[in-house]
């Protein structure tokens, strides 16, 4: 399976290094040699044993490393209907930047560079190479070196000292093609001492082909730094999802994510969180609604290095049909790391008999003074809950519905834009409804 | 208006109601007296349609209706509401989501139009004041960490919203204190039509220094097995349920 790419990158890396900068391209051949030896990561890995690639990789993507122009311009196609929302709006069109061709929205304050990855490091190299990498390079992760090798473009986002952007930043994912098509993208966010910053990351797809989408995003959080990223995955049945996100925190950061996966494929978000400086927040959360046969695994690895951090995780999945969830939950204190609180929380609602989920806390403390906790369960609905509802005259359906929508209300309270939970809230509603939960042009 | 007639039904295969047979009718106030464990909620529950509870054989007709083929939710637009003993808590629904659903499915059945939310809250707002209910209540998910007392309360407040014909008061003064239990009792009394009825399960008199029942039924091992008037209530305060058990087996050996 890996075979064909390496092919690939052998005949047509010249192709691929220039249509993109020099700094991507520095580590390129180095990633290829790590991708040569690892291959995709299979199920045989205790990291990525709950879910197998093999049969989404064993597609014939087409790979458009030329760049070769896409005929949309996602600034019409897509609108923001949500009132009371203004967001800086950008576009990822496959796997290249699309060009801001809305400026009256991309007014913000002065020092923050919003650009393609591959533009920011032609324009300002040296910002670029002090970040770019830093985290991905010391990993080995097969999807990380494919990610290396030939992503050649992605957003770029920078946050200056002191800086609160007001408004949330919105990256729209596009997949749009009419072909079965691959897409390598790699992010770089970089928020500095005492700035604060929202992003929400939407994926979509636009036609009815295949899609394999392999993303790579590092996120530096500074010292007395904010950062909130939201990702929200709305995409068709025939696409797979690989999305990392690396994130490195210093002292006193806060930093929140929040991975809603409402209708897709197949996917697997790898979160990383190191946790390098002292007072330091951060809070994973995530939701998952699956039927049919739609496959979820969300990994995540909180690394306590330092002392007086706390770090808090819930994760809920609503499975129904033959979906299939996995969640696993890696926590590590490391031997200095005293007063470290984490606590994990994986929350699972199976509706049908062939639904499957997998939940699996790993916690490995090497510091005796911490508070650690974690919890998982799988169940069904409250049948009492539900019977007492009917009781009061509602119909089992809209019980059930109730139901559901509560239990994923925790995880939408963690949303910190008010416009978007609102327009999550009935997403959601759509979803539970059985309704097409498209977002009407996509936006919050 | 409710008929019951020789009801059997089962809880996990065990059967715990044999032969009960109880009729009220439009206005009447009937109370359900008894020892623990001698199936006074189970009936409370079958007349509701919990589907943990199996009716093997028997009758229960409202309003001319065979209950036994009607859903709970239909039972309930029919004017059926329980006070339940042990009220659920449900984290995440608001109580006034959960209220304002409930309202507009027995609107639905009746072909009514939704409520606007301002009528909605305006009607609200006054079933409150009926039980003193706490705006923090309301505000809350549905009975998520209330007190017992807060519960039962919120049951009173439910039935003032969705003014039932047949009213089930499931033990509803457990757990309350002597004002609590006024003010529920007050509630329930304000709710009073001529046209409703209700049957209250309860081991207590003082309750029923409140609301006053037109007979008093004593529930026995699965069913009914004295009936008498409000005096039946004070005499058994003053004997204990001993005195029943020695009756009724007294009653035995004469066959």
């Amino acid at each position: 399976m890996e075979q064909q790419y390496i092919d690939f990158y052998k005949s047509y890396h010249q192709d691929i290094k220039s249509h993109s900068a020099i700094l991507l391209n520095a580590f390129r051949d180095e990633a290829f040699a790590k991708f040569e030896k690892l291959g995709f990561p299979t199920a045989k890995l205790e990291d990525y044993k709950y879910t197998d690639m093999k049969e989404p990789l064993a597609v014939d993507y087409g790979l458009n490393i030329n760049h070769l122009p896409i005929p949309v311009n996602p600034y019409k196609v897509f609108k923001c209907d949500v009132p009371g929302i203004r967001s800086y709006l950008y576009f990822v069109v496959n796997e290249a930047f699309y060009p801001v061709t809305l400026t009256s929205n991309q007014q913000f304050p002065e020092g923050v560079i919003i650009d393609s990855l591959m533009g920011a490091a032609e324009k300002y190299p040296e910002l670029v190479e002090k970040y770019m990498g830093k985290l991905s390079r010391e990993k080995n992760d097969g999807w990380i070196a494919f990610n290396e090798t030939f992503a050649q473009d992605g957003f770029f986002m920078y946050i200056p000292k002191n800086v609160k952007l007001k408004k949330p930043v919105q990256l729209v994912n596009i997949l749009h093609s009419n072909v079965d098509l691959m897409a390598n993208t790699r992010n770089l966010i970089i928020i500095e001492e005492g700035a604060e910053a929202q992003l929400l990351v939407c994926d979509h797809t636009m036609d009815n082909v295949k899609f394999f989408s392999n993303r790579l995003t590092e996120i530096f959080v500074d010292k007395n730094a904010h950062y909130e990223h939201y990702h929200l995955e709305n995409v068709h049945q025939q696409t797979t999802n690989v999305s990392t996100l690396l994130v490195n925190q210093q002292t006193s950061s806060k930093v929140l994510a929040n991975i809603i996966t409402l209708h897709n494929g197949i996917t697997r978000n790898s979160i990383e969180v190191n946790i390098d400086g002292e007072f330091c927040e951060t809070l994973l959360t995530g939701m998952v609604i699956g039927d049919k046969t739609q496959t979820v695994d969300n990994f995540t690895s909180i690394v306590h290095k330092k002392s007086n951090s706390q770090s808090n995780e819930l994760f809920k999945y609503i499975l129904d049909e033959n979906s299939k969830g996995a969640f696993s939950g890696k926590i590590y204190v490391a031997p200095h790391a005293q007063k470290t609180f984490a606590y994990q929380s994986n929350r699972n609602i199976l509706l049908s008999k062939n639904a499957r989920m997998r939940s699996k806390p790993q916690l490995e403390i090497y510091a005796d003074d911490v508070k650690c906790s974690h919890g998982a369960t799988i169940g069904q609905l409250d049948e009492l809950a539900k019977f007492y509802m009917q009781s009061r005259g509602i119909s089992k359906a809209e019980a059930r519905f109730l139901l559901m929508f509560a239990f994923t209300n925790d995880v939408i309270e963690n949303i910190k834009i008010e416009a978007l939970k609102g327009r999550m809230r009935l997403l959601i509603e759509k979803r539970l409804r059985g309704e097409l939960a498209y977002c009407e042009g996509c936006m919050i | 208006m409710l008929e019951i007639r020789n009801l059997y039904a089962n809880i996990n295969g065990k059967e715990i109601l044999k032969g009960v047979n109880l009729t009220v009718k439009a206005g009447e106030v009937h109370a359900i007296m008894g020892p623990n464990g001698g199936g006074k909620s189970t009936l409370a529950l079958a007349i509701v349609g919990y589907p943990g509870v199996e009716v093997t054989k028997g009758e229960i007709i409202f309003d001319g209706k065979n209950l036994l083929e009607i859903s709970p939710e239909d039972r309930s637009h029919e004017g059926i509401f329980l006070s339940f003993q042990n009220p659920v808590e449900i984290p995440g629904v608001s109580m006034v989501n959960f209220l304002r659903t409930a309202l507009n499915e027995h609107r639905k059945y009746k072909n009514l139009e939704p409520l606007s939310a301002t009528d909605f809250l305006r009607l609200m707002r006054e079933k409150k004041e009926l039980v003193e209910m706490d705006n923090k209540l309301t505000n809350r998910s549905v009975n998520e960490g209330f007190s017992g007392g807060e519960k039962k309360r919120n049951e009173i407040f439910q039935m003032a919203m969705l003014e039932p014909r047949l009213a089930i008061l499931d033990e509803t003064d457990s757990g309350l204190d002597i004002d609590a239990l006024r003010i529920v009792a007050n509630g329930v009394n304000k709710l009073k039509r001529p046209d409703n009825s209700i049957i209250v399960i309860t081991h207590y008199q003082r309750l029923l220094d409140y609301i006053v029942p037109d007979y008093v039924h004593i529930f026995y091992d699965g069913r009914i097995v004295k009936t008498g008037d409000k005096t039946l209530a004070a005499e058994l305060e003053k004997k204990g349920y001993d005195w029943i058990k020695k009756e009724l087996e007294e009653k035995e050996l004469q066959y």
